[in-house]
């Protein structure tokens, strides 16, 4: 999945995963009332349902392990960011070292730059970025005729499944100083504009073609949530008066406003995250002022120079603003959104 | 009966009519773009723009992609490891899924929450690349593959799918003396062919889409998935080997490196664009299963 889609994808797990805890504890107590009915029956039954639920950890071990194996060696692993790691003696011989790779990055001259990049990018990604969803949600919601309302979804869906080199291969096409938007910006300015090279632009082409490639599949859920609303309010506040605009802001915005939590509490609390691939791929070595992020630069300084334990700290650090961050945001938004936040 | 709507409300409605049209046109013209570009002679392109003159159409560019070894292969390579890819994943969401949707089953809370923080934890590129060499993976299109095919959100989709099947179908399987083995495979796998579906194509489309894997792990050029070979083509400017003649001059190299860009773009997201209108009600229905039940 693109680090986008994912990013999309883990939105919806926040909303899954409350309505499944309810839908769990519903279905439980018919489980429970059920399994009474079976006990009651015979030890055979009994022994049964052990065997049922030794295939069920059977069913359940690939996942687990492979799990644990990818997801929490690692997470283990991480500890190489306290070692002087030494490739003879591996992750966990070699001597711990504390906060020193720690201290060495918050006190280069690089972090404040790279700390600030990572910050900029996705704050006005998230400030830029949320809102067109909804709006459009909100706009697809009023498309009276179901065929036109398909025709345009299947549209503006279709670039969340054009890839990110695709999307980035595109953008230096068009963007490039012969392209065809400079053709046009030559006319106007009497120049071409630099908008690969030139730093000031990057993030505007970063989080502009973000927009253009997310926003219509980031709609669905929105756009599902819109659809359920009942016709018949709609009816009854026309009849009383209600304009269109003000149906919007009373019946549909209320409607999508728990979704808009969810995502938002995901969204902001991803802002560090933000993700390597599309920024690694737009980078220039003229735009790097403001392309650099710390994704970007734990892969340079970690794989292409090889310091393993320098980097981790650098990507652990990164890690551990972000848990904070989400759990700081969720907190913020249970606030303000009647005790409804994330968990 | 219908909403009654005032002329202001009935103009605001063209105003969104025509801003949703636009919006479809910001999406359609580069691709549309792209797509006449992939037909066209490239000095033409270069120095006049789009054309609609047969005389200056070309098939030039499709003709050095699809004779291009490094294409074609990346072209393959990507088929197998996104189709794997999806195989892998389905089986082990499936099997995860069910396993989960069940609720005897002990220390089911316990295994979500193990899932659940991997969403918002990880232990970062560093840790993970070097778990991936020690176990050998490293330059095989195993770390593609396996690594990636656990997905916290795939699980959940699959859960709550196994949810929604009938709890008296299992029940009566085996009041019939049905082990639990045979269940799953002739009563519950059949079921899930929906879920299996979505969670394939989704599996597929973000394996033949990624690239950051394979260039952190792959290092034989051999094995190169489409988007790297994409990589090099349209960002890093450099036409895949054997594509140029090395006497060929530098202006015939950017026409030909120029060129080929276009096609590429076309040829590589092809079948996903040819599979995407049919496919979309699935792919709504991915994001549908779980979020709203």
């Amino acid at each position: 999945m693109q680090p986008l889609t994912f990013a999309l994808n883990l939105k919806f797990v926040g909303k899954i995963d409350q309505k499944g805890e309810r839908g769990m504890e519903n279905s439980a107590e018919t489980g429970r009332d059920g399994r009474l009915l079976r006990e009651k029956k015979t030890l055979g039954h009994k022994l049964a349902g052990f065997k049922r639920n030794g295939f069920l950890y059977l069913l359940l071990a690939p996942a687990l392990i492979l799990t644990l194996l990818f997801k929490y060696v690692p997470m283990y692993g991480a500890v190489i960011a306290f070692k002087d790691f030494s490739p003879i003696r591996g992750i966990m011989g070699s001597d711990w070292i504390g906060f020193k790779h720690f201290d060495k990055f918050l006190s280069s001259p690089n972090f404040e730059v790279i700390f600030m990049n990572t910050l900029k990018l996705s704050f006005y990604g998230l400030l830029f970025g949320f809102p067109v969803p909804i709006l459009l949600a909100l706009m697809l919601n009023q498309v009276r005729k179901a065929g036109a309302k398909k025709n345009i979804q299947l549209f503006l869906y279709a670039p969340n499944f054009v890839s990110v080199v695709v999307i980035v291969g595109m953008l230096f096409i068009f963007l490039s100083p012969t392209g065809p938007i400079n053709q046009l910006a030559t006319q106007i300015f009497g120049q071409p504009l630099m908008f690969m090279t030139d730093p000031q632009y990057f993030r505007w082409v970063y989080i502009l073609s973000d927009i253009w490639a997310t926003a219509g599949w980031a709609s669905i859920i929105y756009v599902a949530a819109l659809a359920n609303v009942d016709p018949e309010l709609h009816n009854a506040a026309s009849l009383d008066g209600a304009s269109l605009l003000r149906r919007i802001w009373h019946i549909d915005l209320p409607t999508i406003k728990p979704i808009m939590a969810i995502v938002f509490i995901l969204a902001a609390g991803g802002i560090m995250s933000i993700g390597f691939e599309k920024a690694y791929l737009l980078q220039t070595s003229m735009n790097l002022p403001a392309s650099e992020i710390i994704a970007t630069y734990v892969y340079k300084v970690g794989l292409q120079s090889g310091d393993y334990a320098y980097s981790a700290a650098v990507g652990l650090f990164n890690s551990v603003i972000n848990v904070i961050l989400l759990l700081t945001v969720n907190f913020v938004v249970k606030k303000l959104n009647d005790n409804q936040g994330l968990y | 009966m219908a909403v009654k709507n005032s002329p202001f409300d009935r103009f605001l409605l063209v105003l969104n009519g025509l801003f949703l049209t636009l919006a479809v046109l910001v999406v359609v013209v580069p691709f549309g773009y792209i797509v006449i570009a992939s037909f066209m002679d490239p000095t033409v392109l270069l120095n006049r723009g789009l054309s609609f003159s047969p005389s200056d159409w070309s098939l030039e560019g499709y003709r050095k992609i699809l004779s291009n070894d490094a294409m074609i292969r990346g072209f393959f390579n990507s088929l197998l490891y996104a189709g794997a890819f999806a195989i892998f994943t389905v089986l082990v969401s499936i099997c995860a899924g069910y396993a989960l949707s069940e609720d005897t089953l002990a220390g089911r809370k316990l295994v979500m929450t193990l899932f659940i923080i991997t969403m918002f934890f990880g232990g970062g590129l560093i840790p993970t690349y070097l778990l991936i060499r020690e176990l050998g993976m490293l330059n095989t299109p195993w770390a593609l593959i396996i690594p990636g095919a656990v997905n916290v959100w795939n699980i959940i989709l699959a859960r709550t799918f196994f949810k929604g099947i009938p709890k008296e179908l299992r029940e009566a399987a085996n009041v019939d003396g049905a082990s639990d083995f045979k269940i799953f495979l002739q009563i519950v796998i059949p079921l899930s062919k929906p879920i299996m579906f979505v969670l394939a194509l989704y599996a597929f489309v973000g394996q033949w889409n990624s690239y950051f894997d394979a260039m952190i792990y792959l290092e034989n050029t051999k094995l190169y998935p489409l988007q790297l070979v994409l990589r090099s083509i349209l960002i890093q400017n450099q036409a895949a080997p054997g594509m140029i003649g090395e006497q060929q001059a530098m202006a015939e190299l950017k026409r030909l490196s120029e060129m080929i860009k276009y096609s590429s773009i076309v040829v590589s997201s092809l079948p996903l664009i040819v599979m995407y209108p049919f496919f979309q009600k699935y792919f709504e229905k991915g994001v549908m299963v779980g979020s709203l039940k």
